[in-house]
């Protein structure tokens, strides 16, 4: 099997050369060549799904010759962690990129078939060119596909940490964003080469792929928080470390471009810096995945040694270089066709938010590459930490949550007094009305907090307002019922209310991030049963331990488990009871470990202990001390090395469940101490809860409306017409 | 803007002073020099905000070590430094206050002493990857509240496959 997978792989890597060749050659000379190129693009696409499909077979039977599924997967991992442990590693990662490339690709492209006659064959040819890069890296460099000479008796697991499902569902939704990104940089780029610089032209093709890059990104760089929330056992859901920010980087650019391009759409403005965006966007995407995978800065989520450093520096020179290239040799093309009437114009806020978001691109930026800059500065390397980031990004979050209550509202050209007055008057009074309450119970403390929450306000309620008049309308028109009315003015503008629809749940996210942080209350205090230790109005006792032993589904000894059962008064009143629980996973590298001791040095997980709230969240991790447990556990492996080869194997995997539960028993009865980490924190579920209307708001603005729908039937028969006039 | 300047040009060629032009020299600056002044405006600004983003960059940033650079480079005492480097096997001491380790070199056993108070990632064990954020007290490296870091471990199974297949 391998040895298939391992020919597709090279198959791949011919047909998508085919394509880049047939592609460029069809734009110039033959044009039935763009058809066969886009027909390869096809091809590929079914290729890389064969080849994934041939790897996750063998994840799911457990084929150990596989070093990959040796690597990060077992024959008691679950079936659901088994067709995802594919992507921990850098080799399946790759092929999952390459994969979601290929058939994004394929989409745009049988999208665009009748359409874009000038561009789509240079688009091609970049697709294809970028699928070549990473069919290159898989046939030469990291192969998926390769077989262990001696495989062992059975493969080490996936990472305890990893089984999480927000974890397994995180890099499908980062590379998916990612690789949609490619999908309008590919199209630019064929724009700038046909010189269909228009709005009409590679925008719109291209409009609803950025969108969708945009969403997914956003929402795997979210669930990745939320892994990192429930089950890193330190509590934060950002740490502001190099991958996670050159995630952010695209996102950004991205925000700014889906914005920008309605300038441009609208008034045929901003055609270089639209261009500009798209292309930066698509090459932070690649510089993203550069980041994970070539070491060159030190980060928590790097891949350990590779050598792919250099091959990812040649293609985002490339990508850089070819960028400007080209803007600069169709600048004239890319003048625009209006000037800004007013500073106090939809385009102006649009304009102003797109300066914000790119300023905060470049601090992540200049912050996250600081180490590299530092050194070539100072001659040492240098690190910036979270408290740096924080101070550049609140005030322009700031600006960015009150701009996006702004700009949906103002009119476009120019804002007379009266429109402004109609359209601002109640969310401001909205907003400074709860900015003046907040104040009195003490907001004031925080003002950058303060001040996002008055923000956020002001995008609510400007929001709100907008929905509420758009639904008196139709009510007015078609007498419709409140719901109905709603539903259907939705319908019939589903980018516009749907993209208002974000900017609520982003300042729901935004106003939880502002108040989780500014207001949080945490402490790490070591406690023994019986004890209390008090958390802003919280008081926390640490009523009792627990333990257990775990047995995986094939009943083999899967963990043991040492918690504690902490209950929660405010005022006396007991709110809750909180279980957080720490998790030893036994080692699988054997070498010199006793079956018992093996347990106490391989993986350890927190599960943490959470009541989640609308106002506030009560988090609790525990690390227990097991440091009276390990004359026991040396004793229990002595026990096990002097009757090893003397008993049946069933009777020692009985003798060491035995000697186990012995120690979990002993571990409950000592009154052992533990250390807490106990947070209070307000507002975290708002974040989640923005997270959730922002997916919800980007479906609907991703959702095809009716007006779609008949542009496409209409330019499918304009081109069959033109067809059959051409055979006539 | 078109306009006024093909006035103006033809008021060069003729001699005569047309009421553009009066406009053009008593109230407009010239559009080149005008795009000349907003470039240089726009150049100052961008060094200034470098500078200053250079500035503090310098002043917040922490040096990034290994432990032979705190050896050999006589670590300053309260200077703050970004170590980097792997756990040493069989150092982790779990103390009342938090966690006693030495951490080495990549490459290579040089190693120093880190005391540590604060969240331990899952991942922190012996023989693993960290960051940490440390200061110079005495001989001991005290490592700055919550700034351990722990590779993710997704990315450290190659090592122990290669080991447990051979």
């Amino acid at each position: 099997m391998a040895i298939v997978g391992r020919a597709l792989l090279i198959l791949a890597l011919v047909v998508a050369l085919y394509g880049v060749a047939a592609s460029i050659y069809g734009a110039v000379r033959r044009r039935e060549l763009v058809v066969s190129a886009r027909r390869a693009v096809y091809a590929l696409a079914a290729l890389l799904v064969a080849a994934f499909g041939l790897l996750e077979a063998a994840y799911l039977r457990t084929d150990l010759t596989f070093e990959l599924v040796a690597q990060n997967s077992s024959s008691d991992t679950p079936a659901f962690y088994k067709l995802t442990a594919m992507w921990s590693s850098q080799e399946g990662s790759l092929l999952l990129w390459a994969t979601l490339l290929a058939l994004y690709s394929s989409a745009a492209l049988r999208l665009t078939r009748d359409r874009h006659r000038d561009e789509v064959p240079y688009a091609t040819a970049v697709l294809a060119g970028v699928a070549t890069f990473f069919l290159a890296l898989l046939v030469f460099r990291e192969s998926p596909f390769t077989l262990i000479a001696n495989p062992p008796a059975e493969g080490n697991g996936l990472n305890p940490l990893l089984r999480h499902p927000a974890m397994m569902i995180h890099p499908p939704l980062l590379y998916s964003g990612y690789t949609l990104f490619t999908i309008p940089f590919a199209f630019a780029i064929g724009a700038l080469i046909a010189r269909q610089v228009g709005a009409a032209d590679w925008i719109r093709a291209t409009r609803r792929f950025a969108l969708g890059a945009w969403l997914f990104l956003g929402i795997g760089i979210l669930l990745g928080a939320r892994w990192s929330y429930a089950e890193l056992g330190w509590g934060g859901y950002w740490a502001w470390d190099p991958v996670e920010n050159a995630s952010l980087l695209p996102w950004l650019t991205g925000t700014a471009f889906i914005h920008s391009i309605m300038i441009q759409e609208k008034r045929g403005m901003l055609k270089i810096w639209n261009v500009s965006l798209v292309l930066a966007t698509g090459t932070l995407a690649i510089l993203g995945t550069f980041l994970v995978r070539s070491g060159i800065l030190d980060s928590i989520h790097a891949f350990g040694a590779s050598t792919l450093g250099v091959p990812f520096v040649i293609l985002i020179g490339v990508m850089i270089g070819g960028s400007i290239a080209l803007v600069v040799w169709r600048r004239e093309a890319l003048r625009s066709e209006n000037r800004l009437d007013s500073l106090l114009s939809r385009e102006a806020i649009f304009l102003l938010n797109n300066l914000v978001l790119v300023a905060m691109a470049f601090v992540v930026f200049w912050g996250t590459f600081w180490p590299l800059i530092a050194e070539a500065l100072t001659g040492t390397r240098r690190a910036l930490g979270p408290p740096w980031f924080d101070k550049y990004t609140v005030p322009l979050a700031i600006m960015l949550v009150l701009l996006s209550g702004i700009g949906p509202v103002i009119a476009w050209r120019k804002a007379t007094v009266a429109n402004a007055r109609r359209n601002f008057l109640l969310p401001a009074v909205a907003a400074i009305s709860l900015g003046a309450v907040l104040s009195a119970f003490g907001a004031a403390s925080r003002p950058l907090a303060l001040a996002m929450f008055v923000c956020g306000a002001f995008v609510v309620a400007s929001v709100g307002q907008e929905f509420w008049r758009g639904v008196g309308v139709r009510r007015a028109m078609t007498g419709e019922g409140p719901l109905g009315a709603l539903r259907s003015l939705v319908a019939r503008n589903r980018r516009r209310y749907g993209g208002y629809l974000v900017h609520v749940g982003m300042a729901l996210l935004f106003v939880g991030v502002a108040a989780s942080s500014a207001f949080n209350n945490a402490r790490d205090v070591r406690l023994v049963p019986g004890q209390t230790m008090r958390v802003g109005d919280h008081d926390f006792t640490y009523a009792r331990a627990t333990s257990r032993v775990s047995t995986s589904r094939s009943g083999e000894l899967e963990k043991i488990s040492f918690g504690a059962v902490v209950d929660v008064r405010r005022d006396g009143e007991k709110i809750v009871t909180l279980r957080p629980e720490r998790s030893y996973f036994p080692s699988r590298d054997i070498a010199g470990l006793g079956p018992v001791g093996r347990f106490f040095e391989g993986e350890a997980t927190s599960e943490i202990g959470l009541k989640a709230g609308f106002r506030r969240d009560l988090w609790a991790a525990m690390t227990p001390d097991i440091r009276k447990l390990m004359p026991t556990i040396q004793e229990g492996d002595r026990v096990f090395a002097a009757a090893a080869g003397k008993l049946p194997p069933e009777l020692e995997g009985q003798a060491l469940g035995a000697a186990l539960s012995g120690i979990v028993n002993r571990y409950v009865a000592s009154e052992p101490a533990a250390t807490f980490r106990v947070i209070s924190s307000p507002l975290v579920t708002w974040i989640w809860l923005g997270a959730i209307v922002v997916f919800l708001g980007g479906l609907i603005a991703l959702w095809p409306g009716p007006d779609a729908a008949r542009r496409r039937v209409t330019a499918r028969y304009s081109a069959r017409v033109a067809e059959d006039l051409g055979r006539a | 803007m078109d306009f006024s300047l093909r006035r103006a040009s033809r008021r060069s060629a003729s001699g005569s002073v047309g009421r553009a032009e009066l406009r053009y020299s008593g109230h407009l600056v010239p559009p080149a020099r005008k795009r000349k002044i907003r470039l240089v405006v726009a150049l100052s600004a961008a060094v200034l905000l470098a500078c200053g983003l250079v500035y503090t960059s310098l002043l917040s940033s922490s040096e990034s070590v290994t432990p032979s650079d705190l050896v050999s480079a006589k670590a300053a005492s309260g200077a703050s430094y970004t170590l980097t480097g792997k756990v040493v096997d069989g150092s982790v001491r779990t103390t009342d206050a938090g966690v006693d380790f030495r951490v080495r070199d990549r490459e290579g056993s040089t190693s120093v002493p880190v005391s540590y108070s604060g969240a331990i990632p899952d991942p922190f064990r012996e023989g693993r990857e960290v960051i940490v954020t440390v200061r110079k007290h005495g001989a001991t490296f005290v490592g700055e509240r919550d700034s351990l870091v722990t590779k993710c471990p997704s990315k450290f199974t190659e090592d122990a496959t290669r080991r447990a297949s051979s």
